[in-house]
């Protein structure tokens, strides 16, 4: 991820609610700005801006992070209107 | 160069200068033409549904601005890019052509919706330059070490003012 403003923040507790068994995941690119990715998730998911700050630095130090959990249905829309702010979003089953 | 975008009442506002315009506008115009409206099938209810091609593109731009949606699962991947590729190509297309309708130089007010646009328009272009050009997490620092005389150079340059343009954007929008 580009960085125009570090942020030192902790690693987030669970994103995410256990019994539904899809996830998206977002990976760590090169391009896309730590403001901008931080705004999407808040635009897309509705989160309040620690939340997507904290994910947004999952994603830049570790290489990817659980965004959203859900039916599969749920997760493939997130999946594509990530695909349309450039995100590299993907689809799985929660393991 | 640009002092870049500020928040407005109604949106956000920006001071391009001619020069600035014609980069954007050209490169928002080789966007456009990479991301050609999605190829259908010859089937009329296919092409009227925008179910579309399966296989992930070749070219590693056009593979970065749509990605596959399953990492680890092919048939999967096929079948969502049939269902959704050609909406996501139409609404680059669509992002890209509001740029390229209201970038003109001088002082430019958008909307927060336009503004929006523009903020999806330039991270494609960075997405596509930025594959192209290989850059990594260090570029900006790279870019200020780098000889002027580096073949990359003047594109690194363009690329890095995107980002700064990009980021003021952000954060005129939030």
């Amino acid at each position: 991820m580009g960085s125009t403003a570090p942020v030192e923040i902790e690693r987030p507790a669970s994103d995410v609610r256990p019994d539904v068994p899809w996830v998206t995941i977002v990976w760590n690119d090169p391009v896309n700005l730590m403001s901008y990715v931080t705004y999407v998730f808040q635009t897309v998911f509705g989160y309040p801006r620690s939340r997507a700050e904290k994910l947004m630095m999952d994603v830049h130090q570790t290489g990817k992070a659980v965004v959203a959990n859900g039916t599969r249905e749920e997760m493939e829309r997130d999946v594509q209107i990530l695909h349309s702010y450039g995100l590299w979003a993907t689809v799985q089953r929660d393991s | 160069m640009s002092t870049g975008f500020k928040a407005t009442r109604q949106g956000v506002s920006v001071h391009l200068d001619a020069g600035e315009v014609s980069i954007l506008r050209n490169l928002v115009t080789q966007v456009l033409g990479l991301v050609e409206p999605g190829s259908t099938g010859d089937d009329p209810l296919e092409r009227a549904l925008g179910i579309g091609s399966v296989a992930p593109p070749i070219d590693p731009v056009l593979a970065r601005l749509f990605p596959s949606a399953y990492s680890d699962d092919e048939e999967a991947s096929d079948e969502f890019r049939r269902y959704t590729e050609a909406t996501l190509r139409d609404g680059k297309r669509a992002d890209a052509t509001t740029v390229l309708e209201t970038a003109a130089p001088g002082r430019l007010e958008l909307t927060a919706e336009q503004g929006q646009a523009w903020l999806r328009a330039i991270n494609d272009i960075r997405l596509a330059l930025g594959v192209r050009l290989e850059v990594t997490e260090a570029i900006h620092e790279e870019i200020a070490e780098m000889s002027e005389d580096d073949p990359r150079y003047p594109a690194l340059v363009t690329y890095d003012w995107l980002t700064y343009l990009q980021d003021t954007l952000v954060r005129a929008l939030w």
